[in-house]
């Protein structure tokens, strides 16, 4: 028996949302029962992206995250619905039965992803099915995966070392993360390359302000612990991602010949640092 | 009954189109087995690189049933209340008033009533009409087809295209490099194999491939700039706005203030003039006018200004030690200049004087060795290895219309008698005075001198035109300066005018009559993928694969809607020219024919072809790339497929199409035509925008707005008629139930106007006045704001008056009417301040 999921590669995203129109296109107008009753015209979205922009300045990075039911193993959705009406299939696809969800409005609120959506005409829970009806009439992709330009979004059996999900996990799998897993809801849909802090910021050199410095020397510590240390490129710009949030980290800037400068920066958002000036010696 | 798939195209890709009880229940990427799919594979770096076996459409393709339905189609024919044909017109009530529903035979007579009266009177130049592009795919049912050899077999006077969206490159960089035969634009052949195995370093100008997508050829290349992003290539990005290519490639952004590209490229040349940074043997070798340029670089000429980086810096606000280190890596580097969509658009050249960015992005690269392993001008969007050697028809080339092509018995469309031309972007002028001039044929494909004929209207011995046939219509969104539309269509010198149209546009409602056509899912066509033919010649190369679709009706017309064809058969019959126009072809026997006349009949029956809906020409095995220019650079006659290229295969096949067959610092055409040009001068010069950063508009109206391509919509096509587009919240934002249009605005800008995300704004000039919602954003920096100049519709809060203010975010009511300069009539919509502030109603 297949196991399905879907990891999504942020660091591909385009924020394009030809899976969000996909998804429209599929469930929109249609029944597909009782996986899903159709889905309003407008209102719903299954599957969005939100676009999270980090940064100030020239020195700015926007990224997507497309979320979707997370077919959680925990399924808080289903805590307090009536019985059966919120279950997992064989397959690790977690459904919402039309007719037994009827009039539940609990299961929306319950949802800690904010994924589940009401269908006021038809008084029914509504949410991503993983296009379980597809899947059932052996289809080997899903909507939103199959209109990903880029292979961001990755759908397949976890189980089969061969799908496409396995082989994007068997490649990035060490960065592979739930999103806000202190939730606690145990997510399988699974994110490769969420949006963490970052330090930004450019090297100048006082008596040569007129230059960009190519190949200075910045370290970033926490406390006592090096976390990076790089050389700044041809703009004189330097970066480190992947940090820590609320953390406090020590930046040192160094050049041959010049007096290191050091600052405290915490990361409560990325930070642009701006212009960190050398003097010399 | 059971499901039904029928196979179709759209502008954004090919489509599977699932009908169930004669509705279309939905509509994915062409489902093609995987084992008819034979992937090309590049080999570079160590590393293989090979398209996925699945085609991947544009955003919009994926809304295509959505944009089908009948929430914004025009189902039947309408009369405007108050306009008689036999007695009162009303014409200043254009926009204003309502409309009747009538029936076809009414609306018929009517129609073709005005046309034999205006024959008759004043002959067939007092007719004009003109097509919106792109809202539909095929050739037997698209607007070149069937609307060109109607209205040619009226004698009418046709209206111009502007490049619109490559302006600067039509008119300033043919002078440069001639691809006069692509209009301005490089050509790409093999270019992504290029960049793989040589590229060091892109430098995106003005670019946004993700957006705009190699125009027709849906997010195929996207899967390219991953592979280039995950490579390690350095990128950087020069646009007012941090775009989606930006972001996705998390690329160096150097955001230049609006009209100061030239500038900016100026100071990059001196840099490498200064510090002997280029490749002098090229420059010796295979260009003119060096000298000439390097003097007005250095301020040699030019009053003593050198084009330094600090003065630069001053007009761009990039700092000057960036456009230095800029400036030196980019020598140091195997560099790809990839300026705008397919490698020669991009906003910064519909600015003003936006033809001297487009010569100094080609001078830069000319530099630096054009044509060499890794340096070229690419998009990013073409030059997939592909077989260019099979030809079928597109729609925008003489042998894909059916008025020029040999498969015609009678070639309607080359035997109109009329001389008289029209130019769109000065088409109310015209009207409202009754006389106008301009320069250039439009699009000058044919020659360089073709861009040196002064027109004038109305040309001796023809009518005014006194009737618009508007076939399409979307302009109050995306030409400039549009409230004066809004004048023409509301003056009585325009004594009918009709609309024909599957969606309701921005013009439509100014239409005495309105015919409603119907799209290519309701009737039967045929056309490949991405490939529009004519002046794009092989845009196929944009693909992944080559998609060759017979264009299947799924469904019935909705409403009463007919076909383009249809509807000018029947009106043909009215003016007693059905056989000449029809020939007796149906649409099917036209489609039979293209495809009978294309290289694919040795490969696949027109029965398999009708049947099976679909063919993906192969790649051959034995595949030799030729990239774009490298003939050039290693003086070479031309070996790439630039079948447009007039020099191909004769003796002066090792040349460009300049007049001196190089490339040109100091441009021989200009100084042959027009040598005391100022504005397009023989060698480019920065000129400061009549209504840029610190012109005295600038006190009045301190905003900065740039208006480039739209990233979920094409042009203003899926907008508005699309609802599904309307609820992505970067596209269009709902509030108190009103899809409202955005403008994306910096922090400091908005605070200091007290605005704050989700608040409506008016945006306005002395021009015009248009609401839209702000987004609060780091994208766009202090002093510029953005918004997308593609709205499809016009909704202003008192209708049909010239100047109120707009609701759904036509920008380009603030445009100025202004072109690049005096010689060179391109369109200038990110050359425009404004001013913004809350609204409140």
């Amino acid at each position: 028996m297949a196991r399905y999921g879907i990891v999504v590669d942020i660091e591909k995203c385009t924020g394009c949302h030809s899976c969000f129109l996909a998804c429209k296109d599929e469930y929109v107008g249609n029944d597909y029962l009782p996986n899903s009753v159709a889905q309003p015209e407008s209102g719903h979205k299954w599957i969005q992206l939100k676009e999270v922009e980090r940064g100030t300045g020239t020195k700015i990075k926007v990224d997507y995250i497309p979320m979707l039911c997370q077919h959680c193993e925990k399924m808080p959705c289903g805590v307090s619905a009536p019985e059966g009406a919120v279950y997992r299939r064989k397959d690790g696809i977690v459904i919402i039965n039309s007719e037994k969800a009827k009039g539940c409005k609990k299961i929306v609120n319950a949802c800690p992803y904010g994924v589940v959506y009401w269908n006021e005409e038809k008084n029914v829970p509504q949410k991503c099915t993983l296009c379980a009806h597809m899947l059932d009439q052996g289809e080997k992709t899903v909507r939103c995966a199959e209109s990903c330009p880029t292979g961001a979004l990755v759908f397949g059996d976890l189980d089969d070392p061969n799908s496409p999900v396995s082989k994007l996990l068997s490649e990035k799998g060490d960065r592979a993360e739930s999103y806000k897993p202190e939730l606690g809801a145990e997510p399988v849909t699974k994110y490769i390359g969420l949006p963490k802090p970052f330090i930004v910021g450019e090297v100048l050199l006082a008596d040569k302000a007129k230059e960009c410095v190519k190949g200075a020397k910045v370290t970033l510590r926490d406390g006592v612990e090096t976390v990076a240390e790089i050389a700044t490129d041809f703009f004189g710009d330097f970066e480190f991602k992947d940090l820590k949030k609320n953390s406090d980290y020590t930046l040192t800037a160094e050049y041959p010949g010049y007096f290191p400068a050091e600052m405290n920066v915490k990361t409560y958002a990325s930070v642009n640092v701006g212009e960190i000036v050398l003097k010399a010696k | 009954m059971a499901e039904q798939v029928f196979t179709n195209m759209t502008n954004g890709g090919p489509i599977s189109v699932y009908v169930k009880d004669g509705k279309i229940v939905r509509i994915r990427p062409l489902q093609v087995p995987e084992d008819e799919l034979k992937p090309w594979v590049i080999n570079a770096g160590g590393k293989t690189y090979s398209p996925p076996k699945t085609f991947r459409l544009a955003p919009p393709g994926h809304a295509e049933r959505n944009r089908f339905e009948p929430y914004n189609r025009i189902l039947y024919p309408l009369k405007r209340v108050d306009f008689d044909p036999k007695g009162e017109r009303n014409p200043q009530n254009r926009g204003k008033s309502d409309y009747v529903r009538i029936s076809w035979e009414e609306a018929l007579d009517i129609v073709s009533g005005e046309m034999k009266r205006l024959l008759d009177a004043y002959g067939g130049s007092a007719i004009t009409g003109m097509t919106s592009s792109h809202h539909n795919w095929g050739i037997v049912g698209y607007k070149m087809g069937p609307f060109s050899r109607f209205m040619n077999m009226l004698n009418y006077t046709p209206i111009l295209d502007n490049p619109d969206s490559w302006e600067g490159w039509h008119w300033g960089a043919t002078h440069t490099y001639g691809f006069q035969w692509r209009l301005g634009m490089p050509e790409q052949f093999d270019l992504l194999e290029d960049a793989l195995k040589n590229t060091e370093m892109i430098v995106f100008w003005s670019n946004d491939p993700d957006t705009t997508r190699g125009t027709y050829s849906g997010q195929e290349s996207a899967i390219w700039r991953v592979w280039l992003k995950e490579k390690g290539i350095k990128t950087v990005f020069i646009d007012p706005f941090f775009n989606y290519t930006a972001a996705a490639m998390d690329g160096t952004w150097l955001p230049p203030r609006p009209g100061s590209d030239t500038a900016l490229a100026m100071a990059i040349a001196y840099v490498w003039i200064t510090e002997g940074r280029y490749d002098k043997e090229y420059v010796a070798d295979k260009t003119i006018g060096f000298e000439e340029f390097k003097d007005y670089i250095l301020g040699i000429s030019d009053n003593g200004i050198a084009k330094t980086p600090e003065w630069a810096e001053e007009k761009s606000g990039i700092p000057a030690r960036k456009i230095i280190a800029l400036a030196r890596e980019w020598a140091s580097k195997r560099t790809c200049l990839s300026s705008g969509c397919r490698g020669g658009q991009g906003s910064a050249c519909r600015t003003a004087y936006g033809t001297e960015w487009a010569r100094m992005m080609v001078l830069l690269q000319a530099m630096q060795g054009l044509g060499k392993p890794g340096i070229s001008i690419w998009g990013t969007t073409m030059g997939a290895p592909a077989d260019s050697n099979t030809w079928f028809p597109g729609y925008a080339e003489p042998r894909g219309q059916m008025g020029k092509s040999p498969v015609a018995k009678n070639k309607l469309s080359l035997q109109n008698k009329t001389k008289q031309r029209l130019f769109r972007l000065t088409l109310p002028e015209a009207i409202l005075t009754g006389k106008e001039d301009f320069w250039g044929d439009g699009f000058c494909g044919q020659t360089l001198d073709q861009q040196f004929v002064h027109n004038l209207y109305p040309m001796e011995g023809h009518s005014t035109v006194k009737m618009f046939y508007r076939y399409g219509g979307s302009f109050m969104g995306t030409m400039s300066d549009t409230n004066k539309w809004v004048n023409m269509y509301q003056s009585d010198k325009l004594e009918f005018v009709v609309t024909q149209d599957c969606w309701y546009g921005s013009e439509t409602k100014f239409a005495d009559i309105i015919l409603p056509a119907c799209t290519n899912l309701e009737r039967n066509d045929l056309g490949e993928w991405a490939a529009c033919g004519g002046y794009t010649t092989n845009a196929h190369i944009g693909n992944n694969y080559r998609v060759i679709v017979r264009e299947k009706k799924c469904v019935e017309p909705l409403g009463e809607s007919k076909s383009d064809y249809e509807i000018l058969t029947l009106l043909a019959e009215r003016l007693g020219m059905k056989e000449l126009y029809t020939e007796g072809n149906s649409e099917d026997d036209w489609a039979r024919l293209f495809f009978e006349s294309s290289d694919i009949v040795k490969d696949i029956s027109w029965e398999e072809f009708n049947e099976k809906g679909y063919y993906i020409v192969p790649i051959p095995d034995n595949y030799k790339p030729t990239p774009a220019m490298r003939w050039y650079y290693e003086g070479r006659e031309c070996d790439t497929p630039d079948t447009g290229n007039s020099k191909r295969g004769t003796e002066k096949a090792k040349e460009l199409g300049t007049y001196s067959g190089k490339i040109e610092f100091a441009a021989e055409s200009l100084r042959q035509n027009l040598p005391d040009d100022t504005e397009r001068p023989i060698v480019p010069h920065f000129i400061p925008s009549w209504e840029g950063y610190k012109s005295e508009v600038h006190k009045k109206y301190p905003l900065q707005i740039i208006m480039p391509h739209p990233r979920f919509s094409f042009h203003t096509h899926y907008d508005t008629h699309t609802p599904w587009i309307n609820e992505i919240p970067f596209h269009r934002v709902e509030k108190d139930g009103y899809y409202w249009w955005p403008v994306r605005i910096n922090p400091e800008d908005a605070k200091a106007r007290n605005v704050s995300g989700g608040d409506i704004v008016e945006l306005y000039n002395d021009r015009g006045s248009v609401l839209c919602i702000a987004q609060v954003t780091e994208r766009v920096p202090v002093g510029v704001i953005h918004s997308y100049g593609c709205s499809a519709k016009y909704d202003p809060l008192v209708p049909g008056k010239p100047g109120a203010t707009d609701k759904a975010g036509c920008v380009n009511l603030l445009t100025a009417s202004k072109l690049l300069s005096k010689h060179a009539p391109g369109m200038t919509p990110n050359s425009c301040l404004c001013e913004l502030r809350k609204w409140e109603a």
